[in-house]
């Protein structure tokens, strides 16, 4: 039944059945259409856990593929499929938008508009992780910004829109070069081959002209690398943070930048392997650099969303390190650590909206003992911490272990550079901590705080739990992802090509092919 | 054996989580089980320790943890000699500690008390990870684990912005040690290919010195923050903010020892780097006088004790430095019987004084509290190394190894810091206990405890006589034992013992060390009873080094100055207000500010008259077609 099942199509288009709900609901309703879209979201996730236990072990090639025509005279084709690297992001995202909806309780302006944009922006964040079209790829990435653009601008803080544009625009900078690329590549294949296709295998399986390679390289990673963001692109990351509302910033850290990294693997490395061994210095440099930066940075932060925010580009910085490094260990720890960091560091964001939401400031100098008014809430914010800065048995070491002894292998310098990380990740985050929820409670402003909320909690605990399971038995996620994470190092280190890997793709493409053109009929 | 070394392994785990997540339903009720939840698996593992003496080894996967091509680590643990002992000495002292706490606690209020609990039982969970686990990583979560709970015990009053400083500093010296052991690990694995033990110690002798060297003391980086070495040992001092079980539990028995075990444990990657061993010793000792030199004029009860437990830690490492591990582990145990007893006791004079520390407010307390009294004597004559005692078989067995293995200056250092220790704890004896009551007031309200805190003192006093004693139990006593293990290293070590000429200086050695243990008790006496020569005009009269040691080397002071406020001074000033907001976002907007500045330039063409607009296209026309003539 699963097999027919057009599975990926209805995770894009389902949210979009529940923007068009919400927008009969009369806005005065707000409550129900909170409730709408959270049962909506919730529909989603449950839809998207097959994925999870259908997925077929051991093999790199893509699942749940669907492939219909869609602009015939371009050759661009509805084609999306799912393997291991895409698998969990997908849940994540599926998974983050359940809390972020939940967390948006408290948001009273314009809710419909607001669930709309939110719903709208799930479906956008589904297709670019499934796309196998880069038409649809950079259709869907481009889709994006114009909800989360709104979410920032309409229900952000006060340098909201200055927020909003420069995010816009900075996206919009590194996604022209993305075009100019997947242009070039486009007509490269028709060059070649004789026809036109936007098929990311065909594209993959066109040689390029070597003295092009190197462009388009740089062109495809100055835009993923923005998105990262790595450094020095990083710095839209902490003003749109700072402005979004919570469940912005929860899909901003969780969703949005692992879309940058999940480029980098789909797209950058594959498509130009001779670039990534030239460039392989560069950008483990870059990395290390925003591994030390971002930590450094983040220390001396008196925002608490601004430091959240700047461990961000030191916690993707490890990502980048372990994608670069090229070798089993440090890609499966890079992609599971894009997954913790979607966890640990929503978790954060979360709850830093909790206390946001009781008391409209994040300045850290306005808290100070607050444990003893709102136990449980720290309790949470502890779990969170200690899984952000890598404690073992939570999932923030398993990724960053797995990242850096593999980068050892490679490269033990900069692995080493990376392990840094260790020391100053614990300082940003416990010296904040102890001036927030330790020392004496003395603010008359944070003496009558409430604990969680019924909502809150739930939310919370729902997003702890993740952490546990990755921490202690992560692997369900890492069989997952092998196989996939193994024709990766191949294709990036040019020690195979498309066509030995995905060889049998074509051949279950079809067979989606031919069923999908059976639903067809149904329709 | 699977399931008793479960049993003991879990069983603390699943106090916590009773407590940690029932505790508006325990309160005041928690010790009913967090203390059986350490006990039974006290039972346990002398179980375990009992089949172990009879030969039986253990060494099983529960699951595979991260596997991912070569990389195969598992949850699994290692039970043999090392492990079962430390097994049951960790349950056996943590048992009564957790009695102990029961009456030293009494004044939390309901919640918190089942949190202390909660956090005591996590711990021993986590200590009996690192020491049963069969691999690095785990030893690892372990290590971390054990770190954790030392966090929050530390920060237990967390409102005290002493102990919230104190807390925080304790974790994050010891991620710089970690950040040693983790890259030891990333070494251990890009070379030998697995972090198991049971592999790794197979394949140790196809390192190569150097190799082996730097593996070993990246290890050891990980071992001086965890069992505070020069330069790490900083952050012990200060833990002496939480409450005193926990000092006495894990700043003195437990975890503070765990470096210790772990080298011991790695015996065999240390026999491959003698550089490496020679570092070990030469820091402990070091360590172990540095750390004594302070304790002689701090009047901090608790600080006391600290500097002590710095000080005896770095006998240990002297014993796993110079190959004698066995006699490093012995004293390792021996220690956590008289250190934590004394811990206890200082916990129980504070009870009895409404936390106050200050040895000058005290004197005289013997007559109040005759059974805390007598138990701390006995730890000070163990820990001074007054035979029969414990302390005395196990830091003479360590000094005897470190003089016969050719470590003369180590052996002397070592003999030096056994007088400083006697009178350093002779000193903090009389103080508190003898002399005329300096705080008349808080001397009236002075009691001795309800038994549930003096029966854990009696209990460790007991042990910390006879603990010793099992240096002469048969086949070699408590280090053959350990021996059992460490062939290899015990025949090193014994075969230097014969070059050395053997057991005749044995004997002179043990007469040396115990005349300088008396000479440091007597001279205690006589300055702070007889008050010849007087203390005060002492201080006076070699005021310069006296302000050094009182003022602890102002080390604190020079990590501040040199570490920590040019790395936040730096990020701050320089990282995020010059390179982040003022370059890098500065060239961001300033591409920004660029396009609109043109477009605001180009803009001025758009007037909206059409004769503008036909002047312009006229132009146009004549340069293109201007540049086709000419080209």
């Amino acid at each position: 039944m699963i097999a027919n099942f057009p599975i990926l199509t209805v995770l894009i288009f389902f949210p979009l059945v529940g923007v068009l709900i919400i927008s009969f609901i009369d806005r005065k309703n707000v409550n129900v259409i909170r409730w709408t879209a959270f049962v909506i979201s919730v529909i989603e996730f449950l839809i998207s856990v097959p994925l999870y236990f259908e997925f077929r072990l051991g093999t790199p090639q893509f699942q749940f593929v669907e492939k219909h025509p869609w602009i015939k005279a371009w050759g661009a084709y509805y084609y999306v499929g799912i393997d291991g690297i895409s698998l969990f992001l997908v849940l994540l995202t599926t998974f983050l938008t359940v809390l972020s909806i939940l967390a948006s309780w408290s948001i009273e302006k314009r809710v419909k508009e607001y669930m709309i944009s939110f719903l709208f922006l799930e479906t956008t964040m589904v297709g670019v992780f499934v796309a196998l079209d880069i038409l649809l790829f950079y259709l869907f990435w481009e889709l994006l910004l114009i909800p989360m653009f709104l979410l920032i601008g309409v229900w952000g803080g006060p340098r909201r829109v200055y927020a909003a544009i420069k995010f816009f625009l900075y996206t919009m900078a590194g996604s022209v070069l993305m075009l100019g690329a997947i242009i070039y590549l486009y007509w490269n294949h028709y060059n070649v081959t004789g026809f036109l296709s936007f098929d990311l295998f065909e594209l993959l399986k066109t040689p390029v002209p070597s003295t092009v390679v190197p462009w388009l390289f740089l062109a495809f990673a100055v835009a993923f690398a923005i998105k990262v963001p790595m450094w020095p692109f990083h710095t839209w990351l902490p003003d749109a943070h700072v402005e979004a509302p919570t469940a912005g910033s929860v899909i901003l850290a969780g969703v949005l930048l692992k879309m940058g990294t999940y480029g980098f693997m789909r797209f950058c490395m594959p498509f130009f392997p001779s670039a990534v061994q030239k460039f392989a210095l560069l950008f483990l440099a870059l990395s290390v650099i925003g591994i030390i930066y971002g930590a450094l940075v983040a220390l001396v932060q008196e925002d608490i969303k601004k430091l959240v925010a700047y461990s961000s580009v030191s916690h993707l910085g490890t990502c980048m390190l372990g994608l670069f490094a090229l070798n089993l260990q440090s890609v499966s720890g890079s992609l599971l650590q894009m997954i913790n960091h979607g966890i640990s560091t929503g978790a954060l964001f979360l709850l830093v909206g909790v206390i946001y939401d009781r008391r409209h400031t994040r300045l850290i100098k306005e808290y100070g003992g607050i444990a003893k008014v709102m136990p449980m809430y720290a309790t949470f914010f502890m779990i969170a911490m200690f899984s952000s800065c890598g404690l073992p048995g939570l999932n923030g070491f398993v990724g960053e272990f797995l990242t850096l002894i593999g980068t050892f292998q490679n490269y033990p310098i900069f692995a080493v550079l990376g392990t840094t990380a260790v020391v100053f990740s614990a300082a940003y985050l416990l010296w904040m901590y102890k001036r927030v929820f330790f020392q004496p409670l003395t603010n008359p402003a944070n003496m009558k705080l409430k604990d969680l909320n019924f909502r809150e909690f739930v939310i919370l605990l729902l997003i702890t739990v993740p952490m546990f399971w990755i921490g202690l038995y992560p692997k369900p996620f890492l069989e997952r992802m092998q196989p996939s994470v193994e024709a990766f190092i191949k294709l990036s280190k040019g020690e195979a090509t498309v066509s030995m890997i995905y060889k049998k793709d074509t051949a279950s493409s079809k067979v989606a092919l031919d069923l999908s053109e059976d639903t067809k009929i149904e329709d | 054996m699977q399931k008793l070394v479960l049993g003991v392994v879990f069983i603390p785990l699943l106090g916590a989580a009773i407590n940690g997540l029932f505790c508006w339903k325990t309160r005041r009720k928690a010790h009913w089980i967090a203390v059986p939840a350490i006990a039974i698996p006290a039972v346990l593992a002398f179980m375990i320790l009992l089949r172990v003496m009879k030969g039986e080894r253990f060494d099983h996967v529960l699951y595979w943890w991260i596997a991912l091509g070569g990389l195969k680590i598992p949850v699994g643990f290692l039970v043999d000699e090392l492990s079962a002992m430390m097994m049951s000495m960790v349950t056996f002292i943590a048992t009564w500690i957790h009695i102990y706490s029961i009456g030293y606690m009494d004044h939390e209020d309901d919640i918190s008390y089942a949190r202390y609990f909660t956090y005591l039982n996590l711990f021993v969970f986590f200590m009996l990870i690192l020491v049963a686990a069969n691999n690095y990583l785990l030893m690892f979560v372990g290590w971390e684990g054990v770190g954790l709970c030392s966090y929050l015990l530390i920060g237990y009053w967390y409102e005290k912005i002493s102990a919230a400083n104190a807390g925080m500093k304790a974790f994050i010296t010891n991620r710089i040690g970690d950040f040693g052991f983790t890259i030891a690990l990333f070494l251990i694995y890009k070379h030998l290919g697995s972090l198991i033990f049971h592999d790794v110690f197979a394949l140790a002798h196809e390192l190569s010195v150097p190799l082996a060297t730097l593996i070993t003391l990246l290890l050891f980086m990980g071992a001086t923050g965890k069992s505070a070495q020069i330069p790490l040992y900083v952050w012990l001092p200060d833990a002496m903010e939480g409450p005193t079980p926990v000092s006495s539990l894990i700043h003195a028995a437990t975890m503070v020892t765990a470096g210790v075990y772990m080298i011991a444990r790695s015996h065999a990657l240390f026999n491959v780097a003698p550089f490496t061993m020679e570092v070990v010793a030469v820091v402990g000792a070091a360590t172990a006088m540095f750390a004594a030199s302070m304790a002689l004029v701090n009047n901090d009860l608790k600080r006391v004790l600290a500097f002590s437990t710095v000080s005896q830690l770095g006998y240990m490492f002297v014993g796993v430095g110079v190959g004698a591990y066995a006699a490093g582990i012995f004293h390792l145990f021996t220690h956590a019987f008289f250190k934590g007893l004394m811990f206890l006791c200082a916990g129980s004079v504070m009870h009895a004084l409404h936390g106050e520390l200050d040895m000058q407010k005290m004197g005289g307390l013997i007559n109040k509290m005759k059974i805390t009294g007598i138990t701390f004597i006995i730890g000070a004559l163990a820990i001074a190394g007054v035979p029969p005692l414990a302390g005395f078989w196990s830091k003479d067995s360590i000094l005897h190894h470190a003089f016969v293995s050719g470590h003369k200056v180590v052996w002397f250092i070592g003999t030096v810091t056994a007088g400083m220790t006697a009178f350093y704890m002779f000193r903090l004896i009389f103080l508190t206990f003898f002399g005329e009551p300096r705080d008349k007031h808080l001397y009236e309200h002075a009691h001795e405890n309800p038994p549930v805190m003096t029966i854990p003192l009696i209990v460790l006093a007991v042990g910390s006589v006879l603990a010793g004693l099992l240096a002469l139990a048969p086949n070699g006593g408590f280090e053959g034992f350990i021996n059992r293990i460490m062939r290899t290293a015990h025949e090193m070590v014994t075969h230097g013992a014969e070059h050395a000429g053997g057991h005749e200086s044995g004997l002179a050695l043990i007469i040396i060390s115990v005349a300088v243990a008396v000479m440091g008790i007597f001279l205690a006496y006589s300055m702070y009873i007889k008050r010849v020569p007087d203390p005060v005009t002492m201080a006076q009269r070699f005021r310069p080094i006296y302000l050094v040691l009182y003022n602890r080397y102002w080390v604190d002071e020079l990590y501040f100055a040199l570490f920590i406020n040019p790395t936040v001074g730096i990020s701050r000033h320089v990282l995020w207000k010059i390179v982040d907001v003022l370059i890098i976002d500065g060239i961001v907007n300033g591409v920004a500010g660029l396009c609109s500045l043109i477009g605001s330039v180009v803009r001025r063409i758009q007037t909206g008259y059409i004769p503008d607009y036909a002047w312009l296209v006229i132009i146009g026309v004549v340069i293109v077609c201007g540049l086709k003539i000419l080209l």
